[in-house]
């Protein structure tokens, strides 16, 4: 469990970052926290030549509300999220997703933006992007561009970011004064990797849901939304049984998968429950 | 001052805390790395086997071929039908698990040892793997090895004449089959080990993260070829063993093997994924059993088919009889049971080997009859202690349905005192009235006894070729009067350098910090049989007390010479030699003893040193384990309300050590029972090579754990204590998994498989409608 040879970087800057990006192009990561990648390159799964390590960078350690959004720098670490980042509901759901990510030493150093770029199907920050439609914002040596969250996973452990890019920072618009949220996941131990998990996100307006956003994670390859759900609950007063509704169709249309920890039948209950759980937290908070 | 009986503080602690311990990667340092080449395939012939084209200087590639000359490993057992397996340390034909070492690559640094197997030259010819008890079982199978037909290795049968007639006539007849996970003992440390050539002498010290360093000695030695003089084994600080660092695993040899070869310095430290893939596992069993009642509740006749896969090979010294042979021996635990028949096999499959874990069998065989109790107090209409009063020994010393003596114990009372401090009708109000509200809550008993303190009839009753059980104890008094007792003990975690400084101090009328208690290096203690079967307190506690009062006796002796009265007159205590009004500091003797010997020689001999041995038949210690368990029916998650333990080690040396063990046995039990699980895909690759996998519980899911002690004193030792070093263990699943069946009873089913994971219990209860 030594990871293969490899050169390590420690830039001071974001242009150097870069430049090093460019240059080495497919066989350079970057290495934020470092708590996905370096167990990964321990196990030999991960090899890459050059580590750029963007811990130096000052300038990306930033959570900050500018322009209607909240905008969350890639040296942004998980537990800076336990307390309220932000007033309100937003702030809210973020502290309480913060504390099911891994284990209180491992927050320290595991960042936000990380999480999206590693793209791991159980990661709360991927489900909650989803959720929240959050956007990317990725920049190169040559420009920048932006990816929004339904266009950026592509699979277990992909992504749309391209060889010389960095994800700078992960921008969520800030939602209106009638936007609850909700969250709730399983995992078989505390700080464990969810078997199925779901975020979600609504407005109430008198009386009757709009906009309701859902996503599931922790079943599949990637983060998604569960469309069907969301629909019924588009106007409707939200209801004890409309919401146990929702949850069960969220259930049926999602496509989960079958794991030494979980069977496919399992996951789908746990589905059931969880968006279950997570409207009913968000129609009473 | 007694110390025995109090919570002295752990001498060993300050170090660890501090991390100044030392563990074998600290000693590693500066050693050249070894690394394993391991099978990726369960089974096949190795076709081509070769060093990458190029090795960098300071490189080595070692294979079986190399090592010609080394004998295989081949630990021995005489009845049972038992086939010896063989192992070769490093295989040169076939592989027979995933992750078995077939060549070491020494470099000097792991990662570029790493590098190097990576370019590795290794083709092997895969054949179909035996996985699972049916595969093995299947008539026409394949054979792990030829020698043992039917892939059965060791097969014993007991079935007394009559016992169908008996089972027949029962009023009711109860049957359970379940099966138990297969478990990894994990310790905290992995293995590891540094084995150095000294260049003066010749001779090769090697330091082990080991249970039991003399056996290990004897065990290479034997392997190698060499004078066992030539070696020295040394356990310095062991992060934990539970019964998997006892095993002779063939990296061992290896190691010394280069050492003395190579003429240098050699390190292998054991990684997470190697530990649980390829060092032991454990508790992979499948039993079937019958019990006929009579219409009172009282067990007339006990029937168990049991099955253990001891995976590929047979370990050295314990054999893989230790499973099967100690379920069978001991499966009616503290019940009376006049009538018992068992057939027990140990099963080979392409598996890693199996090794004893803390408890072995007995959570296993406690599991099935404290469940089988249940059903039957179902069958019966009794409450679950009162069907297990009626069928606990009462009256001692009891003989087993297997012939071994149960000394003195609590068996009734520590049941009892369970029930009473868990005000089971309040309890069974609030269960009520949470199921009303949909939630499940439940209540699980365990009433086991632990065989502890067992020396060398009860192993000799076993047949095996290597017959543990003995201890042996140095004692020495220096001239500044502090003492060194050299043990044959081995412990790595147990707080025994404090414990037997207590006894000690007590026979010596000494402060226990001026006793030293020196272990785990060949070169400095008397052959012994390490630490294991939570027998280092009975019996090197045993032999502590011996060599103590023989040294007090000599004490005496001397002082009665100098305080001019008889030895019989001369009381040791608070450091001081006491006889009437006069007295004498035991330290002055002791420098007397040394420097004056001429005042004394003619009493007391030269110097201030003796031997004490002990071998005592054994002893049962027993508990009753109570567990509250909250099963959340839509998600199938357990959690842990209470858990409760009545302990009953008869003398307690120090009531914080044995707390101490209770609580970490009991979390491996619960690990056992809820979490912790060895997968393997029917290709026989282990899919459980991480700890996110493998789940062990973290403290957040374990809870508090209450403890009471009930001190039986009975005469089977010496210093009135019973071994408790595994009970934990053995009753967790049992009771945890009888809650959760109390708590599902509305569902109609019925637990028979742990680990109790929630997919498990969604299965169980899925589709199924609660009973109001
Ligand atoms: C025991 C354990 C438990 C865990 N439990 C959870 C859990 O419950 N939930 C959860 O979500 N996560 C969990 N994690 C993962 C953890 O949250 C990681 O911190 C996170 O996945 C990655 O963030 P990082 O900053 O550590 O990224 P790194 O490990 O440094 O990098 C991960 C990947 O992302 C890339 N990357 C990182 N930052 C950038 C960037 N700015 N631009 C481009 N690429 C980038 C890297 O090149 C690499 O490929 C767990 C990890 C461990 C070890």
């Amino acid at each position: 469990m030594k990871p293969a040879r490899f050169a390590h970087h420690a830039p001071r800057t974001l242009e150097e970052a870069l430049a090093l990006l460019a240059t080495h192009g497919e066989e350079a990561r970057v290495l934020a926290g470092g708590q996905s990648l370096v167990p990964t390159m321990a196990f030999r799964m991960a090899r890459p030549a050059v580590l750029v390590d963007i811990n130096r960078i000052a300038p990306l350690d930033h959570v900050t509300v500018a322009g209607g959004s909240l905008r969350i720098g890639a040296l942004a670490r998980h537990a800076r999220f336990e307390t309220q980042v932000v007033e309100g509901a937003l702030g809210t759901l973020l502290a309480r997703i913060a504390h099911h990510i891994a284990h209180p030493p491992l927050r320290l150093r595991g960042t936000f933006c990380g999480s999206l770029a590693h793209a791991d199907p159980a990661s709360e920050w991927c489900a909650a992007a989803l959720a929240l439609e959050a956007r990317m914002v990725l920049a190169r040596a040559d420009g920048l561009r932006e990816v929004a969250a339904e266009d950026w996973f592509q699979g277990v452990f992909s992504t749309a970011l391209a060889p010389g890019e960095m994800l700078r920072e992960v921008v969520l618009p800030l939602p209106a004064p009638s936007w609850r949220g909700g969250f709730a996941e399983f995992a078989r131990r505390a700080g464990d990797f969810a078997l199925a998990m779901a975020v979600v996100g609504l407005r109430l307006e008198g009386g009757l849901v709009g906009g309701a956003r859902i996503a599931l994670g922790g079943i599949g390859g990637q983060p998604v939304l569960a469309r069907e759900a969301m629909a019924l609950l588009e106007g409707q007063a939200p209801s004890s049984a409309l919401l146990d509704e929702a949850a069960a169709t969220a259930a049926r249309h999602c496509d989960p998968q079958e794991d030494m920890h979980a069977p496919a039948e399992y996951r789908r209950e746990l589905v059931a429950v969880m968006v279950k759980r997570a409207l009913r937290q968000a129609v009473s908070a | 001052m007694n110390w025995v009986g109090r919570r002295l503080p752990r001498s060993e602690d300050p170090p660890l805390l501090r991390g100044e311990g030392r563990y074998v990667p600290d000693i590693a340092i500066g050693a050249r790395a070894v690394r394993f080449l391991r099978s990726p395939v369960a089974a096949g012939r190795i076709l081509a086997l070769r060093p990458p084209a190029e090795m960098p200087p300071g490189c080595l590639f070692v294979t079986g071929a190399d090592m010609a000359g080394v004998q295989p490993i081949k630990p021995g057992l005489r009845r049972f039908n038992y086939r010896a397996v063989e192992q070769p340390v490093l295989p040169t034909e076939r592989v027979h698990f995933v992750g078995q070492a077939i060549a070491a690559m020494v470099a000097p640094s792991a990662a570029l040892a790493e590098d190097l197997l990576e370019t590795c030259e290794l083709d092997i010819a895969a054949e179909d793997p035996v996985v699972g008890f049916d595969a093995a079982l299947t008539p026409g199978a394949p054979l792990v090895h030829p020698i043992a037909p039917g892939n059965v290795a060791v097969e014993g049968e007991l079935r007394p004449e009559g016992f169908a007639e008996t089972l027949a006539a029962a009023a009711h007849v109860v049957e359970f089959a379940f099966r138990s996970g297969r478990q990894s003992a994990m310790p905290l440390e992995g293995r590891g080990g540094v084995a150095e050539y000294d260049r003066a002498t010749g001779r090769i010290r090697l330091s082990a993260s080991a249970q039991m360093p003399h056996q290990l000695r004897t065990g290479i030695a034997q392997l190698l070829g060499m004078p066992e003089a030539d070696l020295q084994v040394i356990a310095p600080d062991v992060g934990g063993g539970f019964g998997q660092k006892i095993a002779l695993l063939p990296e061992y040899p290896v190691l010394v093997w280069l050492a003395r070869k190579h003429r240098g310095r050699f390190a292998w430290v054991e990684d997470r994924n190697e530990n649980l893939i390829a060092s032991a596992h454990s508790r992979d069993q499948r039993h079937a059993l019958r019990a006929g009642f009579d219409a009172e509740g009282r067990l007339l006749a006990l029937e168990a088919d049991i099955l253990a896969d001891v995976g590929a090979f047979s370990v050295f010294p314990t054999t893989c009889a230790v499973e099967p042979l100690m379920a069978l021996a001991e499966y009616p635990g503290p019940y009376k049971v006049p009538a018992y028949a068992v057939r027990a096999r140990g099963v080979l499959t392409h598996t890693c080997p199996m090794a004893p874990y803390r408890g072995v069998s007995r959570p296993v065989i406690t599991f099935g009859i404290e469940r089988l109790m249940d059903r039957a107090a179902a069958v019966l209409g009794l409450a679950p202690d009162e069907i297990r009063r009626r069928n606990l020994h009462d009256a001692f010393p009891a003989r087993s349905a297997t012939g071994m003596v149960l000394d003195e114990a609590s068996y009734i009372e520590a049941l009892d005192e369970a029930m009473r401090i868990l005000d089971v009708p309040a309890f069974r109000a609030r269960q009520e009235a949470a199921r009303a509200e949909g939630r499940y809550l439940g209540l699980g008993l365990s009433v086991f006894n632990e065989r502890t303190g067992y020396g060398t009839p009860a192993f000799a009753a076993r047949s095996m070729d290597v017959v543990p059980g003995y201890e042996v104890v140095d004692i020495a008094m220096l001239p500044s009067g502090e003492v060194e007792a050299r043990i044959g003990s081995s412990p790595h975690g147990q707080g025994l350098r404090t414990t037997l400084s207590q006894i000690i101090a007590d026979r010596l009328g000494l402060d226990p910090g001026a006793i030293r208690i020196i272990h785990g290096d060949t070169d400095r203690t008397p052959y012994g049989w390490g630490s294991f079967a939570s027998r280092s307190l009975v019996i090197g506690g045993g032999a502590c007390q011996v060599a103590a009062d023989r040294l007090a006796d000599k004490l005496r002796r001397g002082a009665a010479r100098l305080l001019q009265c008889e030895p019989s007159e001369v009381a040791l205590r608070d450091g001081q030699a006491v006889a009437g009004a006069a007295s004498m500091p035991i330290a002055e003797l002791a420098r007397l003893a040394h420097q004056r010997s001429e005042l004394l020689s003619d009493a007391i001999g030269f110097n201030l040193a003796e031997t004490g041995q002990y071998d005592p038949g054994g002893t049962f210690s027993n508990a009753c384990h109570a567990a509250i368990v909250e099963v959340e029916a839509e998600t199938g998650h357990v959690r842990v309300e209470r858990y409760l333990v009545v302990e009953d080690a008869g003398r307690i040396i120090n009531p914080m050590i044995a707390d101490g063990q209770v609580q970490g046995g009991v979390a491996q039990g619960i690990a056992n029972a809820l979490f912790e699980e060895v997968i393997y895909a029917p290709d026989g690759t282990p899919l459980t090579g991480t700890l996110a996998d493998y789940t062990p519980p973290t403290c957040a899911e374990i809870p508090e754990i209450e403890i009471h002690h009930l001190e039986t004193i009975s005469e089977a030792t010496i210093t009135g204590a019973k071994g408790l070093g595994e009970g934990g263990s053995i009753g967790a699943p049992a009771a945890i998994v009888n809650a959760i069946s109390d708590a599902l009873s509305p569902f109609g089913v019925d637990v028979a498989e742990f680990p109790a994971t929630p997919p498990r219990i969604r299965a169980l209860i899925r589709g199924r409608a609660p009973r109001a």
